[in-house]
């Protein structure tokens, strides 16, 4: 399969926004995936990407860095995963070596913390969005369900970790599956 | 050497930690233990706040720091490329691997479990984000001292209007701008 140069561009100007505007790592990317990637671009479904999710969560390494390559290598092979990868990458290291070393002064101000402050709830309300929008495609029967708040209470009651919930959810689909047959 | 180290240390990291950013943490803790003459007083408390309230990936401003302290610019560039290439590599073979059998009975019965569980573990950060935005003190305080009712308010006025017609399709970059101006208006 040939790659486009311009595919490659596009990748670079996504992530690199993507990047830029995700405020506390992972899951946070969601809405902006979502935005520039399925309904801007039209490249991948929500299904996939939450197949990706799933994937990044058991291979090793940074969530939002795994789906950068793993969305890249899709639509621009091994380069295009490279160039997302490095996109998404590129403004936070920026931004992270200008505090270190400029704004490590002005860290603790009252203005700055307020400014977070707001972003988090900003940030809580898109993730919510995005959920609501999750749960009604892909979550449609007492099956996923189940899954589904089985996982959240794995984690957000229970304290556990996300990869126990990604091999039991693998396990039961797979046990799904073999008892429609 | 030091960028030997570095590399070494970060791509380490880069290599076990499973599960996202997060869990990078106990292994950055271990590298602040092992080499004190890179990072002095810099404790693993400062580095996790930094990566959490600038934009990006967590576990790559976290390491993006560590090595800036230890090495300058060059050093948050080693440490950072070391904890991504692994990654790479891995998630470049899997996804050569996952186009393969995308048609497969067996992957598509396992994403089917998959999709589901995948949304509660997003319902779950998102849960953790509230947290962190909403509360502020804890419930021996009194349920009105525990939460931060402004930034709660401003999170139910922005999810509403995330689902009115219209609004819902500006792009999210506006929100997070929108959040960062009231939470400076909130704090006068």
């Amino acid at each position: 399969m040939k790659y486009r140069w311009k595919d490659q561009a596009q990748l670079f100007v996504s992530f690199l926004k993507i990047g830029a505007f995700m405020f506390g790592g992972g899951y946070s990317m969601l809405p902006l995936l979502m935005r520039e990637l399925v309904d801007k671009r039209g490249w991948t479904s929500e299904e996939e990407l939450l197949d990706y999710f799933a994937i990044s969560q058991c291979t090793p390494g940074v969530i939002a860095v795994n789906t950068a390559t793993f969305i890249g290598n899709k639509r621009g092979g091994a380069l295009g995963g490279a160039v997302a990868t490095l996109a998404v990458i590129l403004v936070p290291m920026t931004i992270v070596v200008f505090v270190a070393s400029v704004l490590m002064r002005f860290w603790h101000l009252p203005m700055v913390q307020s400014a977070f402050n707001g972003i988090r709830a900003a940030v809580a309300a898109l993730i919510a969005a995005a959920v609501v929008k999750l749960l009604r495609s892909n979550v449609r029967n007492l099956f996923g369900i189940v899954l589904c708040v089985v996982a959240f209470a794995v984690v957000a009651v229970f304290g556990q970790s996300p990869i126990i919930v990604v091999a039991g959810a693998t396990l039961a689909g797979l046990i799904a599956g073999r008892m429609r047959k | 050497m030091t960028y030997l180290l570095l590399f070494f240390e970060f791509f380490q990291s880069g290599l076990f930690a499973v599960g996202g950013g997060l869990s990078t943490l106990p292994f950055l803790q271990k590298i602040l233990e092992r080499y004190p003459d890179w990072f002095g007083t810099l404790q693993l408390a400062d580095i996790t706040a930094i990566a959490e309230s600038t934009p990006g990936p967590i576990g790559v401003n976290a390491a993006t720091f560590a090595g800036y302290y230890a090495a300058g610019i060059p050093g948050a560039i080693t440490a950072t490329f070391a904890l991504i290439l692994p990654s790479y590599i891995i998630v470049t073979l899997v996804a050569r691997a996952l186009e393969k059998y995308r048609d497969s009975k067996l992957v598509n019965n396992a994403f089917s479990g998959l999709r589901p569980a995948v949304t509660g573990l997003i319902a779950a950060s998102c849960w953790a984000v509230m947290q962190s935005a909403f509360v502020v003190g804890k419930l021996s305080d009194g349920f009105f001292a525990m939460i931060d009712w402004k930034n709660a308010a401003l999170f139910a006025v922005l999810v509403t209007l995330l689902h009115l017609p219209k609004i819902k399709n500006l792009h999210p970059i506006l929100f997070i701008l929108v959040g960062a101006a009231m939470g400076m208006v909130f704090a006068l």
